[in-house]
């Protein structure tokens, strides 16, 4: 596989576990070795799925019995009352059909984004990897440059351009802000995925008379699905979770749910409703959460991906 | 690919070059156009609209001047530290326990790692919620007992930033931990025989062994950490909304605001240009040691 998958768990890793007379050590299970290790290791965990915990427990509780009891305590009496009307009725300005209405905007912005800078960038790597021109390598240089370049000095001059096509404020917009900005590292990882499949492989199919588009659509595309759950995993949760891009290039009945999410809880009129607000809270974070869940050492890959230069 | 007659020079290869339309668009319009822009028109007094009337430095005189810009720098400086110093070494102390050959490893790592999946506004809401005077830790432990406790960072201008710096390492650390962990896996087996072969203790092995020879995962690391410090924005918008008062501002919402509400471009783009000049002070000298000495042929 690539060079970057043995990041995670490289074999030797794997194999060092299993291997190895590693010496009469006798293991004494409550040595105090363990009960350090574990000890720290459990506090650690806990603290951090302590938010996670409060979250869900002061969503399932009324308002009397937050202003009471202390954060931590579980519910008394559950109640789902907050969850609906996260969901259906929170206001956010004049809107008060909930977080539904953003949710179905995430969701209108974050398939189209994914599908379209997922084929943009596997062209691109592809193009890069096996059928490389003039100049190719200094367009991809500047292109990883530029993912460290800060948003925010790109973000003018794209209003500029998607004002003067017309496309300022809609959805499509949006998406194509997302494509360009997920194509640095969507490019690298496709790039470096396909400079490690076999050479034979595309001469031989060159030889057959196969062309561009044959060789990426018959070959190359069958060949590299484990890139592209990689790439799917990578841009489902970066995009789902993306504020500044939503913020900037949408408008308020097309806010995504991060930016709607924001609205309601950060609203200053009205008494706030706690448990409410965490329901939301949870809601928003639901997707990426359950793809996190879902996709397990595929998500670790990914980041790790996303992470270190190839 | 012999048939190199002249004409077509241009032609050969077409299908490759047309399926590189948009890399090639987004890397010369968005990234080299975009930037050239922003910085070009930092030196004019747009206010509305761009307009090109060039003021010189200007706009750079009065950003260095207003003390909402002053302190988004240094809450971005006490932020950058704090962060960069706990991730690393929280990162890797975690990712050395978890090297120790345990149980249940990749039940710890899924823990370490899920708040990394979460968005930086469901990050700062949650913790704005903890640390909510009134009904989070601080009334928590006031009513174990311990009545004078006082935990507000949020609502206490002189250590506001810290309050965010929490949410911040909770969401991240998890990440540089997963890259740590890659870096110790990736030490051979037999420096850690050797080590124990001479009875040098495990932390010394750590210490001056192990993390020397760990230098390019940790610049890498140091680069991402880098990167993400100067482009915070989402997370004080969730969190506090970059107040109480200005005590929690950042660059990226300065130039937010001044770009989309304040509706003075020409301030935008200087605190935008001060931004790409920051990160240009952290990447180049990493890229210069990275590649500069072994260009690859």
């Amino acid at each position: 596989m690539v060079d970057i998958a043995s990041l995670s768990t490289s074999p030797e890793a794997l194999r060092r576990d299993g291997a190895g007379p590693s010496g009469p050590k006798p293991r004494h299970v409550l040595s105090r070795r363990n009960i350090f290790l574990y000890g720290t290791l459990v506090v650690v965990a806990l603290y951090y799925l302590l938010p996670l915990y409060v979250m869900i427990v002061t969503s399932l509780k009324g308002m009397p019995e937050i202003r009471l009891g202390n954060i931590f305590s579980p519910p008394m009496e559950i109640t789902f009352e907050p969850w609906v009307k996260a969901w259906a009725t929170a206001c956010t300005g004049l809107n008060c059909d909930g977080l539904s209405r953003g949710f179905w905007n995430s969701v209108r912005i974050t398939v189209p984004s994914v599908i379209l800078s997922i084929a943009i960038a596997s062209v691109n790597g592809y193009a890069l990897a096996n059928w490389r021109f003039k100049g190719a390598d200094s367009f991809f240089i500047i292109l990883i440059v530029g993912a460290f370049i800060p948003y925010q000095v790109m973000i003018y001059p794209i209003v500029i351009i998607l004002r003067e096509i017309g496309i300022y404020g809609t959805l499509t917009g949006l998406v194509i802000v997302h494509s360009i900005f997920g194509m640095p590292i969507l490019t690298l990882l496709f790039r470096n995925y396909f400079t490690s499949m076999p050479e034979e492989l595309f001469r031989a199919a060159r030889v057959d008379g196969a062309g561009f588009w044959g060789i990426y659509l018959r070959i190359m595309l069958p060949m590299s699905l484990p890139i592209f759950v990689v790439a799917i995993i990578l841009q489902v949760t970066g995009i789902w979770n993306d504020f500044l891009f939503g913020v900037v290039y949408t408008r308020p009945d097309t806010y995504p749910m991060t930016v709607q999410l924001n609205n309601i809880v950060n609203s200053v009129q009205g008494v706030k409703e706690y448990n409410v607000n965490m329901a939301a809270t949870i809601l928003t974070g639901l997707v990426p959460l359950i793809v996190y869940f879902i996709s397990g050492k595929l998500f670790v890959r990914g980041i790790a991906a996303g992470a270190v230069k190839g | 690919m012999s048939s190199s007659q002249r004409p077509n020079q241009l032609f050969r290869n077409l299908n490759a070059k047309v399926a590189s339309i948009p890399m090639i668009l987004t890397a010369l319009v968005v990234f080299v156009g975009g930037t050239a822009w922003t910085v070009l028109y930092s030196f004019t007094n747009s206010k509305l609209l761009p307009r090109l009337t060039f003021v010189g430095l200007d706009q750079y005189h009065r950003l260095w001047a207003t003390p909402r810009w002053l302190v988004s720098i240094e809450n971005l400086l006490i932020y950058g530290v704090i962060s960069l110093v706990f991730s690393l070494v929280i990162g890797f102390i975690l990712a050395a326990l978890l090297d120790q050959k345990i149980r249940f490893e990749d039940t710890f790592r899924t823990i370490f790692l899920y708040p990394f999946a979460l968005s930086f506004i469901v990050t700062g809401l949650v913790w704005q919620w903890l640390l909510n005077p009134d009904f989070g830790i601080q009334r928590v432990v006031r009513d174990l007992g311990w009545t004078s406790f006082s935990f507000d960072p949020l609502y206490n201008s002189s250590i506001v930033i810290y309050g965010i710096s929490i949410a911040a390492l909770w969401q991240g650390t998890g990440l540089v931990m997963c890259l740590m962990l890659a870096g110790l896996r990736g030490i051979d087996e037999d420096i850690w025989k050797a080590a124990r072969v001479d009875g040098i203790p495990m932390w010394k092995t750590y210490l001056f062994i192990v993390i020397p020879m760990m230098r390019p995962v940790f610049i890498t690391t140091l680069v991402i950490i880098a990167a993400g410090i100067v482009k915070v924005y989402d997370l004080v918008v969730a969190q506090t909304s970059g107040g109480p008062g200005i005590a929690s501002e950042v660059p990226a919402k300065y130039v937010y605001d001044y770009m989309f509400f304040a509706q003075n471009l020409g301030q935008g783009f200087a605190a935008s240009t001060m931004m790409l000049l920051s990160v240009v002070i952290v990447i180049v000298p990493w890229a210069y040691l990275e590649f500069g000495g072994r260009k690859r042929g």
